[in-house]
């Protein structure tokens, strides 16, 4: 019979193993799952996270894909991690890269085609005030009526998708595109492209954002003082009252700043990665990094590592996929399973097992 | 010698790094009140909880009317015939009495037959209780007749009571305490822990003093004084809180006709609330739980706010100021909810001191965290207020209650603070530990401080207060001069009755 007991004071040592742990889980009952779709399930594995790094076939074109893919991740999941930490659920992070990226798509579709050092910053500062403006709406609602942030800022994703829809097809349509759908090509605009900053490695400048946002993350969360009262509230909302701490503009701060990297992470998409407004433009970051956040239990290092994790398993699911013939929903399946297990073995960190026979105690923990 | 209903031989448990119980080894005989005393972190909770079947003991035998008892879970010491009521109440503010009651029981009855039962038993045992009431709605003596009678409806033949009287008026301690003697002369048996060494002379006949997890002496606690029953369980002398009288300085808080309508569905409205105290004056606001206290100091410490001109400090205007603004004016508060309001329960002692001495210990520097200089802090009150912990580092909630009341209380006294308002300072301390805070607090108000004691341990307000008010319903009564009151107009007070006709008699 298992039996968990309560620690006394949370495990360190858990809380830093789950993660390796939960993607240890995955690969097992992933590749049980491969097994069962009749593939290979070691080959399927080794596909999925050792050839995109060390495959002399792929590896020249999957490894700088690591960055491109890892950085819009790093990005919004340093944003929802702070929030998360204050207990503001933030789950429409999705819809602010959307909206970001329409932002900063409009500054440099008006300036096309001019010239003009001026207009990649004013590309950045559209992007995060479209990521910040979108996570406004569930924050001042929040504050003002008291709704539920998860349920107003997921649905404002579809709200949001709907938006890039009609961009795509509508207003931001590319006149000389033969009416087909999409805009101009930001990414071969010259002042506004968003450029791989050394050739082959997949540097651009959101990578160097995601750098800098981590950085700032780091010394918000473990020297300043607003970090310190996001955890109280997140940890004990009545001590950080009493501490004097001000629930509603907590809200504002971790909701905008989440909104703000999120929308970073779709203006260096759009004028990079992406390179013009599609219809599918969005392809899931926002929700998988929430996944990264809690992978990198919501610590900034930890998320840097667990963008990387996630990063792979887009470019290695993209391989399995074509190589295997896995299907495409095979890699949702996958990173859906490593947070479960992750949350799952959360409890571990709090609790211990105890395994209790007739007669024997033994003890995991 | 006839068998006893519970022998506990040489029981031993250890958790990594601290040894709870060493070898202990006591009686509780048939119809015997047997009172377990000790210090905070002494083990006495986790001796009951062994016998209550929570904790499994390394080592050491029980034995149940001569047979082996090692139960596994409560389930199986509930079958035995052991009830448990705990010091936290563990009720659902939300549901009915009889929903409460039915919710603790292995195999409940149906609601309106269990609702019988209850005003059967409640009846029988002199516990006036309503099955049909809310519990939000009760007083913390009616939640704590719901708890006991969940285990009267179970029959059993040994009751462990675990501080039951720290919530009560010294009125419901008597209509308990009659309770307690009938199931005495019932012939069942009840293991009383309790700091109040009054009420274990009133009511016990055998005692087992633990201190540092091992039995350090017995006896028939209506042969000793409370003194030497403290004396036994701290293993020393005891210090008593002494004052020295010194003449009132200037108002330094004045509240005036402050109202403020209650926070939560089941909160309590403040009603014209009129307080002043001056340098070097302690004013104790007594009350029974749930007519204010809570409410009061979150008005007090700024939690809540109110117009500009209700709270003064020093003539100065504070009311529509929140906690940090007036923690800098030296407005400093303790609340009673040592985890979760006070401290951040899984946060360690340095992150706690940081909770509310960032400003006035001056631990941030434009908003970044001077992490070691917050050590020290944390270090500091841990030392100066003897908290016994390995060190800042460790999670508040890995202190036993005393121990972290002694952090929180230490953390505002080493601000100086000019007004302390505290709540409960003392809830669930034991004798040593609760002397020491009060000396403190009668420390700070003798170095100019004005401070405020809210407490539902009248003996307490009467041992440091200078002036008494009586918190009811929401109402402060007018204060009076702690001197010369006595216990029956204390009562009155407390019961609402304010006019003078009737306390002066």
């Amino acid at each position: 019979m298992l039996r968990l007991e309560k620690r006394p004071s949370p495990s360190q040592a858990w809380n830093y193993a789950t993660p390796l742990v939960a993607v240890l889980l995955t690969m097992i009952v992933g590749g049980i799952l491969f097994w069962i779709l009749g593939k290979n399930p070691f080959e399927a594995i080794k596909l999925i996270f050792w050839d995109p790094l060390f495959s002399e076939q792929f590896a020249a074109y999957s490894r700088p894909q690591l960055l491109v893919k890892a950085a819009p991740l790093i990005l919004i999941a340093l944003g929802l991690a702070v929030g998360f930490r204050a207990g503001i659920w933030n789950i429409g992070a999705e819809g602010q890269y959307i909206i970001g990226a329409l932002c900063a798509a409009a500054v440099a579709l008006a300036f096309y085609p001019a010239e003009g050092w001026y207009i990649f910053p004013l590309m950045i500062i559209a992007g995060a005030l479209g990521g910040w403006v979108w996570a406004m709406i569930p924050a001042i609602l929040k504050t003002r009526f008291n709704t539920n942030e998860i349920l107003v800022s997921l649905l404002l994703v579809y709200v949001a998708e709907k938006l890039l829809a009609a961009a795509a097809t509508g207003f931001m349509r590319n006149p000389d595109g033969a009416g087909f759908p999409g805009s101009r090509n930001i990414n071969s605009y010259g002042p506004a492209s968003n450029q791989e900053l050394i050739a082959n490695s997949g540097m651009h400048w959101g990578v160097v954002a995601a750098m800098i946002a981590v950085l700032f993350t780091y010394i918000l969360l473990q020297r300043h003082i607003l970090g310190f009262h996001v955890q109280l509230a997140g940890q004990s909302p009545r001590a950080a009252k009493f501490a004097g701490v001000a629930p509603s503009r907590l809200v504002l701060m971790c909701l905008g700043l989440s909104g703000i990297l999120a929308g970073l992470a779709g203006m260096f998409e759009v004028s990079g990665p992406a390179r013009l407004i599609t219809i599918d433009f969005n392809a899931g970051y926002g929700f998988t990094a929430i996944i990264v956040a809690f992978l990198g239990r919501l610590h900034p290092v930890g998320i840097v590592l667990a963008g990387l994790l996630l990063a792979l398993t887009y470019i290695g699911g993209e391989l399995a996929q074509f190589m295997l013939n896995l299907p495409a929903s095979a890699i949702q399946v996958f990173q859906g399973m490593l947070l479960f297990f992750l949350l799952a073995l959360d409890v571990l960190s709090n609790y211990r097992v105890r395994l209790a026979f007739a007669g024997t105690t033994k003890e995991a923990s | 010698m006839t068998t006893p209903l519970l022998s506990i031989q040489g029981l031993t448990k250890t958790y990594p790094g601290v040894v709870a119980n060493s070898d202990v080894t006591f009686d509780i005989g048939e119809g015997e009140v047997h009172a377990l005393l000790g210090e905070n972190g002494a083990g006495k909770s986790t001796l009951v909880k062994a016998i209550y079947g929570l904790v499994r003991p390394n080592e050491g035998t029980m034995l149940w009317r001569g047979q082996p008892y090692a139960p596994n879970a409560p389930a199986q010491a509930r079958a035995t015939g052991v009830a448990m009521v705990f010091q936290h109440f563990s009720l659902f503010d939300a549901m009915d009495v009889a929903e409460n009651v039915a919710l603790g029981m292995d195999n409940p009855p149906p609601i309106r037959e269990l609702a019988a039962r209850i005003t059967e038993v409640s009846n029988n045992y002199g516990l006036p209780l309503d099955p049909g009431r809310m519990v939000g709605d009760l007083s913390a003596g009616e939640r704590q007749r719901v708890e006991i009678i969940r285990c009267l409806l179970q029959n059993p033949q040994l009751l462990i009571m675990d501080e039951p009287t720290s919530v009560l008026t010294p009125q419901e301690v008597e209509i308990l305490f009659r309770t307690l003697r009938q199931l005495r002369a019932e012939g069942k048996s009840i293991l009383y822990i309790s700091h109040k060494l009054e009420e274990i002379r009133a009511l016990c006949e055998n005692a087992t003093v633990l201190r540092l997890g091992k039995v350090v002496g017995r006896a028939d606690p209506r042969q000793e004084s409370a003194r030497s029953l403290a004396e036994m369980m701290v293993g020393q002398a005891l210090h008593q809180p002494s004052r020295s009288a010194a003449e009132p300085g200037k108002v330094l808080l004045q509240v005036t006709a402050l109202n403020l309508p209650p926070q939560s569905a089941f909160g309590t409205a403040l009603k014209d609330i009129n307080i002043t105290v001056r340098a070097g004056e302690v004013l104790g606001i007594g009350g029974v739980a749930g007519n204010g206290q809570d409410e009061l100091l979150s008005a007090l410490s700024g939690e809540v706010r109110s117009d500009r001109a209700t709270v003064q400090m020093a003539g100065e205007a504070v009311g529509h100021y929140g906690p940090t603004a007036r923690r800098a004016m030296g407005l400093l508060c303790a609340p009673e909810e040592r985890l979760g309001h006070a401290a951040a329960p899984d946060m360690s002692l340095s992150e706690n001191a940081l909770l509310t001495g960032a400003w006035r210990e001056k631990l941030v520097d434009r908003g970044f965290i001077n992490w070691s200089k917050t050590r020290a802090f944390a270090e500091r009150v841990i030392e100066t207020f003897d908290v016994r912990t390995p060190g800042p580092h460790v999670a508040a909630r890995a202190l036993s209650g005393g121990n972290l009341q002694k952090f929180v209380i230490g953390r505002e006294i080493m601000q100086r603070p000019s007004v302390l308002v505290v709540n409960q300072p003392t809830w669930g301390v034991d004798a040593s530990a609760a002397a020491a805070i009060r000396q403190a607090l009668l420390d700070l108000a003798h170095a100019g401080a004005a401070v405020i004691v809210i407490s539902q341990d009248l003996d307490e307000i009467l041992e440091i207060a200078d002036e008494f008010a009586a918190l009811n319903a929401g109402k402060l009564s007018a204060p009076r001069p702690v001197q010369g009151l006595t216990m029956d107009q204390i009562g009155l007070l407390l019961g609402g009755a304010e006019g003078d006709s009737n306390v002066a008699a």
